[in-house]
């Protein structure tokens, strides 16, 4: 009897234990390139804290892995006309405050979003007129001017919605402590150092979560990162380019990798303030030529081990809106210089362009001030800290810009605020008015076929006629995680989405 | 003593106050416009940026924004983070503790190995075992602390895996993982110092062997170890002491560089971290509270000279 009570009393506790162990081992740590900015979907804007609002905050709507768009905490939604959307909502969707998930809190979430002084989705979804409740389980959306991107906009910080109680009792500070609708809940932030979640139990998919803690760390530094994964500190981390030859023969290490939805591209100066004023920025043969001269395969070789895909548009491959016809041109060096000629200028001719400090954008400047030299380009990189850089842009202090854009799922987030005369992001103050009414038509057009077809007819004049704006290559995302972890896709934005996950 | 110690006390204020004006005003040296910084990718929209210049002040002439700083600041508000929200006082808070493990940790890791070798250098003077001291230091100057880091990192976590890459464990959470995650930045600050240290303790130790109490002491037939430790070294570290005082105080303003590398959440990557992302209030609370512990130290530091030489307290 004494020894079956025993052996009884073994059994449980290895039981115990085991359940114990599985708890333990179920326990993901994900390494960050920088620490995440505030936790509050309104407020936030670091990539990096897409990656934690992954786990934290279910949005509306997502992407898969061909960009289109799936229902989240919506269930569908229908054009009613071409403002005016119909949304309906998941049943029984809780937030980790208990509260309930409905019409109500999408109506809340979305309002603050647009209203909330400092709000950086209010750029996003700046068409919506209004939002009312239509049932518990339905939302109206009234949009000002029909918009192509509203939907896509809700796949993302701007779809995300917040407990309105908890959102409302703590303000500003609702990013210090997040009460969303996701598949895990906040527990602890320390700053610079983690920030730590726990499996929801109430959450409304819970058969797809088999993890029950995550722990995201910043570290900064790409090779400290690959160190931390190599030695079973962290479970999956973002690497460099330059780093992916150091794991490729580890058999412990798993390797992901696909372009992302943004590019790197140069921005000419062509009429912000006196800097523009030179033939550079007044003869698009001039910059033609200078195109020309860069070889962006061989840069891609060079530089990147041709891990980047090269290209000449701002709309990425995995995109249904990737105009196939326009491909890179390639190097013509006679056609360059013969360009030169006909423009009249005196060679060498002096062109400044300004690069973000960081080594492999530096490396590639310079590959690139090589190649146009051979055409008669005397090319001057200004190295400038990134920060410093981007308000340079803005008042015009450049004459070229070499400046990346992480990008965004739908064609409009990656082409309008750059190519638009009053697009924000537009630097060089580019202009053409047929280019504008293509964009703003696109904007508005949702059958996709004839949105193709208006972008279409962008790229022969914004890129080929006027020279506004040149694409290098689309960059890589490369995610390495620990063999143990099963489930990973990596989907076109890069996050990584605790979905489906389990660690072996 | 009463009326001298007031008197110092006294010089602490306006010291942080002159300070203060001095951070404010280079911070407006800074390229940036800290809205702009603050919305990155998400700069586009016009409305938002006059927005956030507004709620930080910044749209305001600078000795305004320095006037209703400092007022907080009086009143112990250092304000909050603008990149993350955070209060900078709790910031702080989290980040002493880990700079002062650090660096306490560094310290004593540079006085067990440059103080002993300074002794043994001095003592065998050039003789193998100076020339070998000789450039044991002069390694720990010049290796580059994030070359030796990495180094370190790849052989001992990646290659041996004894010990956690990267990250920190407080001393309350777990004391061996708390070692066990510092012990590698700790020695990486530590033997850059320890080469200063062993260079100082070798000259004062020469100086001090050569003097006429050591060779009274001699020809009194005291033993050579005796003579070493109790007469040569005591009076040789002076000079020394005064050395690690500064040493000490640099590693506790944080260390850049290993404290990024090895992903230690110290003063040194808070405030990085902070002059990159133009989170100003971040920059003005930490530069503050270092400079506060500059100042606490000397104070102290002058109160030990007192405690040991009586001379000092009538004058």
């Amino acid at each position: 009897m004494k020894t079956k009570l025993t052996v009884a009393a073994v059994a449980l506790g290895a039981g115990l234990l085991s359940v114990a162990a599985q708890a333990q081992a179920q326990a993901l740590r994900v390494g960050l390139r920088e620490d995440a900015d505030i936790l509050d979907p309104t407020l936030a804007r670091t990539y990096v804290g897409r990656i934690v609002f992954a786990s934290l905050c279910d949005k509306l709507f997502d992407i898969d892995d061909k960009l289109a768009i799936v229902p989240q905490l919506a269930t569908g939604y229908t054009w009613e006309d071409p403002k005016t959307l119909r949304i309906a909502l998941r049943p029984n969707v809780v937030f980790h405050d208990g509260e309930k998930m409905d019409a109500e809190a999408v109506r809340y979430s979305l309002n603050r979003h647009l209203t909330m002084q400092g709000s950086f989705r209010r750029g996003e979804i700046n068409t919506m007129d209004s939002i009312e409740v239509v049932d518990p389980l339905t939302v109206r959306v009234r949009l000002k001017v029909p918009s192509a991107p509203f939907l896509s906009q809700l796949t993302d910080r701007a779809g995300m919605i917040v407990s309105p109680k908890a959102a409302e009792a703590a303000g500003k500070d609702f990013g210090q402590k997040p009460v969303c609708a996701g598949p895990f809940r906040f527990v602890e932030r320390v700053a610079q150092d983690r920030i730590v979640v726990e499996r929801f139990p109430e959450y409304w998919d819970a058969a797809h979560i088999h993890l029950n803690r995550i722990t995201y760390l910043p570290i900064p530094d790409s090779s400290v990162r690959l160190a931390n994964l190599q030695s079973g500190a962290l479970d999956i981390v973002e690497i460099a380019p330059s780093d992916l030859s150091t794991v490729s023969g580890n058999n412990r290490v798993r390797i992901v990798q696909r372009d992302d939805l943004g590019y790197q591209s140069i921005a000419y100066n062509l009429g912000n303030g006196p800097r523009a004023d030179t033939p550079f920025g007044r003869d698009p043969r001039i910059r033609e030529a200078f195109e020309l001269a860069i070889d962006r395969d061989a840069l891609n070789q060079v530089v990147f081990e041709g891990l980047m895909t090269p290209t000449a548009q701002p709309i990425p491959p995995a995109s249904p809106f990737h105009d196939a016809a326009t491909k890179p041109a390639a190097r013509d060096l006679a056609r360059a210089q013969a360009l030169l000629k006909e423009a009249g200028v005196t060679l060498p001719m002096t062109v400044e362009m300004t690069v973000p400090t960081n080594p492999e954008l530096r490396q590639a400047a310079e590959v690139i001030q090589a190649m146009v030299k051979e055409a008669g380009f005397d090319l001057k990189i200004v190295a400038q800290e990134f920060a410093s850089s981007l308000q340079a842009a803005q008042r015009g202090e450049f004459q070229t810009y070499m400046i990346a854009w992480s990008g965004r799922p739908d064609p409009d987030g990656n082409t309008w605020a750059f190519l638009h005369s009053r697009g924000a992001q537009n630097d060089g103050k580019a202009a053409d008015p047929e280019v504008d009414r293509l964009l703003d038509a696109a904007r508005e057009e949702n059958d996709p076929a004839r949105r193709l077809a208006l972008y279409a007819q962008v790229w022969p004049i914004a890129l080929g006629k006027n020279r506004m704006r040149m694409f290098l290559w689309h960059r890589k995302i490369i995610v390495a995680h620990n063999a143990r972890l099963q489930g990973f896709t990596l989907l076109p934005d890069g996050i990584i989405r605790p979905q489906s996950l389990r660690l072996n | 003593m009463l009326r001298w110690l007031l008197k110092r006390v006294g010089q602490i204020l306006p010291t942080l106050l002159i300070l203060s004006v001095l951070i404010f005003a280079l911070q407006q040296l800074m390229p940036g416009d800290p809205a702009v910084i603050l919305a990155g990718e998400e700069r586009g929209d016009a409305q938002v940026l006059a927005e956030i210049r507004a709620e930080l002040m910044l749209d305001r002439p600078v000795w305004q924004q320095y006037l209703a700083w400092l007022g907080r600041v009086l009143v112990g508000d250092f304000g909050f983070s603008w990149r993350i929200r955070m209060p900078v006082a709790q910031l702080i808070l989290e980040k002493l503790p880990v700079t002062l493990q650090l660096g306490l940790m560094a310290f004593v890791i540079a006085v067990i190995i440059g103080v002993p070798a300074g002794v043994i250098s001095a003592v065998w003077r050039d003789k193998p075992a100076d020339w070998a001291a000789n450039g044991l230091a002069l390694a720990g100057i010049s290796m580059p602390n994030f070359w030796l880091g990495i180094m370190m990192i790849l052989l001992f976590s990646v290659q041996l895996g004894w010990l956690p890459p990267s990250g920190y464990v407080s001393l309350a959470e777990d004391w061996r993982q708390s070692l066990a995650t510092t012990i590698m930045p700790a020695f990486v600050l530590g033997t850059g110092i320890a080469g200063v240290l062993m260079r100082h303790t070798r000259a004062a130790m020469l100086s001090a062997l050569s003097q006429d109490y050591v060779r009274t002491a001699r020809a009194k037939g005291v033993a050579p170890a005796w003579v070493i430790l109790r007469h040569a070294l005591r009076n040789a570290l002076i000079p020394v002491v005064t050395l690690g005082t500064i040493e000490l105080g640099r590693l506790l303003a944080g260390a850049v560089l290993t404290e990024q590398i090895f992903t230690i959440p110290g003063f040194g990557k808070l405030i990085v971290d902070a002059v990159f992302n133009r989170d100003y209030p971040v920059v003005q609370g930490v530069v503050l509270a270092t400079a506060l512990i500059f100042v606490l130290l000397s104070l102290l530091a002058d109160l030990l000279y007192m405690a040991i030489n009586p001379r000092l307290r009538t004058s």
